[in-house]
């Protein structure tokens, strides 16, 4: 019984260092991006591999679920007659939640867990500690250009993926099934409005890519330095960034739409 | 160079992509575009009762939209609803006795205001008052009226 108690207490223990030891590191990256903004080139080259290799699944994926959307909403909808009003339905789910959303698990999966393993990597081999020894801080040179890179592309890959699927789903709603085309788009228009809808997607996709590359790059950096303590520290950033997406998005949705 | 070159010319891709993207949301899925706040006037109409009517809701004239409801509140002292209107400043010679109705569009019960203009010379100006309002019809009282109605025919 007292062995239990003692773990309990040494996992909880274990568990807040370790935030205290994030939180630390997110106050570090944050004042580290002040000395990446004189040197554009490291954030353009984080940029390329955060952002633009990201690009190509976001917008598959963006058409695809947009497509879905706009083939169920018109099964659904025209039970009742109300088949016009699929452009209202596809763009609120997709501005309001499936954009940020599913765009922050993809960039997780795409762009978190290949940070996680670069920096993971770069500690095994003893990169980060070699940098220490030449004084360049890793946290500013490696770190900062990575999270901004992360903060700056997350809205912008959220709204393509909301914007795409948008299309995918008039492709569908009027290209296949028959919904005018005219109809998808105004009342479309006359129901998103752009300060309740589209700002406030676009904060979450901001949130979202803070807390994703802030999780991909503090695992990373507190990975174990073994090839197995690296393939952990990649499992976790994808199953801890799932878990914080989602439940942000709740506390997010709650806080932003609640007085509707 | 040429690799950093071509690289520079993806990340302008992206970025210009995700600014299009959001561009293409604010302007062709949002209400930006149909903004009319600056070149609008406000009237007010008080109604007994204005229904399921909502801040935003579409004021038309004739089927076509003018304006939107931009507030409404209740008025405490003579217990009428007070709904003030933004109409279009391009749409600036509605006469002054125009009657103000609140309607039922569509299936999904969204209402709205409809002005039918009357035969007054004067127009209505900036913060004016309509006088003559037609209240939403209330489905519950309409059917509530009819059952009295008719179990009072039969006695």
């Amino acid at each position: 019984m007292s062995q239990f108690i003692q773990d309990l207490g040494k996992s909880t223990r274990t568990s807040f260092t370790k935030l205290g030891r994030s939180t630390y590191f997110l106050l570090q990256t944050i004042s580290g991006i002040f000395s990446v903004l004189p040197r554009p080139r490291l954030l353009l080259n984080q940029m390329y591999s955060v952002g633009v290799l990201s690009f190509l699944i976001i917008t598959i994926s963006g058409l695809f679920v947009g497509m879905v959307l706009g083939l169920q909403g018109y099964y659904t909808l025209s039970d009742f007659g109300a088949e016009e009003t699929l452009g209202v339905m596809v763009a609120a789910s997709l501005v309001r939640e499936l954009g940020p959303v599913v765009s922050a698990l993809l960039f997780a999966g795409r762009a978190g867990s290949a940070l996680t393993a670069e920096i993971g990597l770069m500690k095994a081999t003893e990169q980060l500690s070699g940098m220490e020894m030449m004084a360049v801080d890793p946290v500013k040179r490696i770190i900062s250009p990575r999270f901004l890179a992360g903060l700056i592309s997350m809205p912008l890959l959220a709204g393509l993926f909301s914007a795409v699927g948008i299309i995918g789903g008039q492709i569908i709603g009027s290209g296949l099934l028959g919904v005018d085309e005219g109809a998808y788009w105004s009342q479309m228009q006359a129901s998103i409005d752009f300060h309740d809808d589209i700002i406030n997607g676009f904060i979450k996709s901001i949130v979202f890519g803070f807390v994703t590359s802030w999780i991909a790059l503090f695992e990373g950096y507190d990975a174990i330095p073994t090839s197995e303590g690296v393939s952990r520290a990649t499992t976790r950033t994808v199953v801890n960034s799932a878990f914080s997406i989602l439940g942000l998005d709740f506390i997010l949705t709650a806080l932003m739409f609640g007085d509707h | 160079m040429q690799h950093t070159n071509n690289q520079d010319t993806l990340v302008g891709l992206f970025v210009a992509a995700g600014i299009v993207g959001l561009f293409f949301l604010a302007m062709h899925v949002s209400n930006l575009s149909s903004f009319v706040e600056e070149d609008s006037y406000t009237i007010t109409a008080r109604f007994e009762n204005s229904g399921g009517l909502k801040v935003k809701s579409p004021v038309s004239a004739a089927g076509v939209k003018i304006g939107k409801v931009s507030s409404i509140s209740f008025d405490p002292k003579t217990y009428e609803s007070v709904v003030q209107m933004s109409i279009d400043s391009k749409y600036n010679t509605m006469p002054d006795d125009t009657t103000a109705s609140i309607f039922t569009a569509g299936l999904l019960g969204e209402q709205y205001v409809n002005l039918e203009p009357g035969g007054s010379e004067t127009y209505l100006k900036a913060d004016g008052k309509i006088e003559i309002t037609q209240s939403a019809i209330i489905l519950e009282k309409a059917i509530g009226q009819f059952l009295f109605k008719s179990a009072e025919e039969k006695k």
